[in-house]
């Protein structure tokens, strides 16, 4: 018989006194982590770059290099490390930079025994889950976003759920188990909350009730679920009708692998230029993209670079407005940057909405 | 007094913010006037308007015209209009969602 690998834990902090006493009660987890502790951010990325951990709790506030410059540094060579922010800082600016840059949970240091559990828990189930699983939700990783609304409405809870799914971001109000309205950038009301319910990963945060909130929903949750499911349903068939029959009649003009996607409004060109500069890059209706593919490479790198050196969190995409079109960009890990050109008449907002609906379809 | 200072944990240092405001650069990237806190060093500011302004000039050269520039990050934005040959640049840290306490 085998002994199963521990899991292991990398612990930051400036504070040796602080170190110690989490590297305790890590330990006592039912998991029984290895817990490692680093007492500077250099030290804890070349620990990182040594051997695999499966999750750091990083303070934000030390000397030389802070928790954010760590966490720029980790989220870019690190992509599927766990991260929970342990810290007294109790700004909100840092709490929303830190779950931009995609940490799991950001945590005030507990001051009491049932504060400590809490914290205890969510490590624990952080450990449990499975780091490369595909799906699912980061927060709540095994399980779905209809398991997570389902748990939020049958113990009656108030909250709000803020979804976030690639550049797409929504909001589910839920007061005392239930569902009073919904918002994404593109819907309010039934029709947000299908649009969320059809992101099928991504990450959530929940956010306190806000008990001001009007009703916008009146259905039951069960109701809205249902109806959620069936519009699904529906949507994924008529997505591989369209897909069937573009493969059976057209063209090499629209056999393009960017075809469905010149379909949105006021879409006048795209453009994909792959990571790799040997690769070749695609594009419609578009005659110099040589060219425009090595300024928006040059240019992505640009800006994300910039972004990094600022601690602002990724780039989500990159817009520009002129009087003869309008364009965007996006990169996705997998298969490089896309880049669409947008007919001038489009509003900024619209285009911003219709770019990151592009994105994710084409992402997918 | 003494013995209380030896053994208090000296000060944290202050997290690094974002920086906001709005500054605009000649076509030599030399600040022309700004907004931007004090608190920013003038070599970030002048990093930003480099980068801008490269971005602008890369795109003249793609033939690409657009006088202005959304970036857009997981927790910042930055918008960037040309200026005859210049530019106006606009930094605004994205703000927390902010939920009234129950």
């Amino acid at each position: 018989m085998t002994m199963a690998t521990p899991q292991k834990i990398l612990l930051l902090d400036d504070d040796q006194q602080m170190l110690d006493v989490y590297q305790e009660l890590l330990k006592q987890l039912p998991s029984k982590p290895e817990v490692l502790v680093s007492n500077s951010g250099a030290r804890a990325i070349a620990m990182l770059e040594a051997e695999p951990f499966n999750l750091l709790i990083t303070d934000l506030r030390m000397p030389k290099m802070d928790g954010l410059q760590v966490l720029a540094i980790v989220r870019r060579k690190f992509p599927h490390l766990r991260i929970i922010v342990l810290t007294g800082v109790l700004d909100e600016e840092y709490r929303s930079r830190a779950y931009a840059m995609g940490v799991e949970s950001f945590w005030q240091k507990p001051t009491c025994s049932e504060e400590i559990k809490l914290f205890q828990d969510c490590v624990e189930s952080l450990l449990d889950r499975d780091t490369r699983q595909e799906g699912g939700f980061h927060g709540m990783q095994s399980k779905s976003l209809v398991d997570l609304i389902q748990l939020e409405c049958l113990s009656r809870s108030s909250s709000v759920l803020h979804v976030n799914h690639g550049p797409l971001s929504g909001k589910i109000w839920v007061q005392n188990g239930e569902i009073i309205d919904a918002t994404t950038a593109q819907f309010n009301g039934e029709e947000a909350f299908k649009e969320i319910l059809s992101w099928r990963s991504g990450n959530f945060e929940i956010l306190p009730a806000d008990v001001s909130r009007p009703r916008a929903i009146t259905n039951s949750y069960q109701g809205l679920l249902l109806d959620s499911a069936q519009a699904l349903d529906e949507w994924r068939g008529q997505q591989a009708g369209a897909e069937r029959s573009e493969a059976a009649g057209q063209p090499a003009a629209t056999n393009s692998a960017l075809s469905p996607l010149t379909r949105f409004e006021g879409v006048e060109f795209l453009l994909t230029v792959p990571d790799n500069e040997q690769a070749p890059c695609d594009s419609w209706a578009l005659e110099n993209a040589p060219q425009l593919a090595g300024w928006a490479r040059a240019s992505h790198r640009r800006l994300v670079e910039l972004g990094e050196s600022l601690e602002a969190g990724p780039l989500g995409q990159a817009m520009g407005f002129g009087l003869q079109r309008h364009w965007a960009m996006a990169h996705d890990k997998q298969k490089g940057l896309l880049c669409a050109g947008f007919r001038r008449t489009l509003t900024a907002e619209k285009v911003d909405q219709t770019m990151k609906h592009i994105f994710t379809k084409w992402a997918s | 007094m003494g013995l209380l200072t030896k053994f208090s944990k000296p000060p944290k240092p202050e997290l690094k913010r974002l920086p906001t405001g709005t500054f605009t650069i000649d076509a030599e990237c030399r600040i022309i006037s700004s907004t931007v806190p004090g608190r920013v060093p003038e070599a970030q500011v002048r990093h930003i308007g480099r980068q801008v302004l490269a971005v602008f000039e890369g795109a003249r050269n793609a033939n690409l015209q657009f006088s202005e520039l959304v970036a857009q990050y997981a927790a910042f934005k930055i918008t960037a209009r040309q200026m005859r040959g210049g530019a106006i640049i606009f930094l605004s840290p994205k703000t927390p969602p902010t939920v009234p306490m129950p």
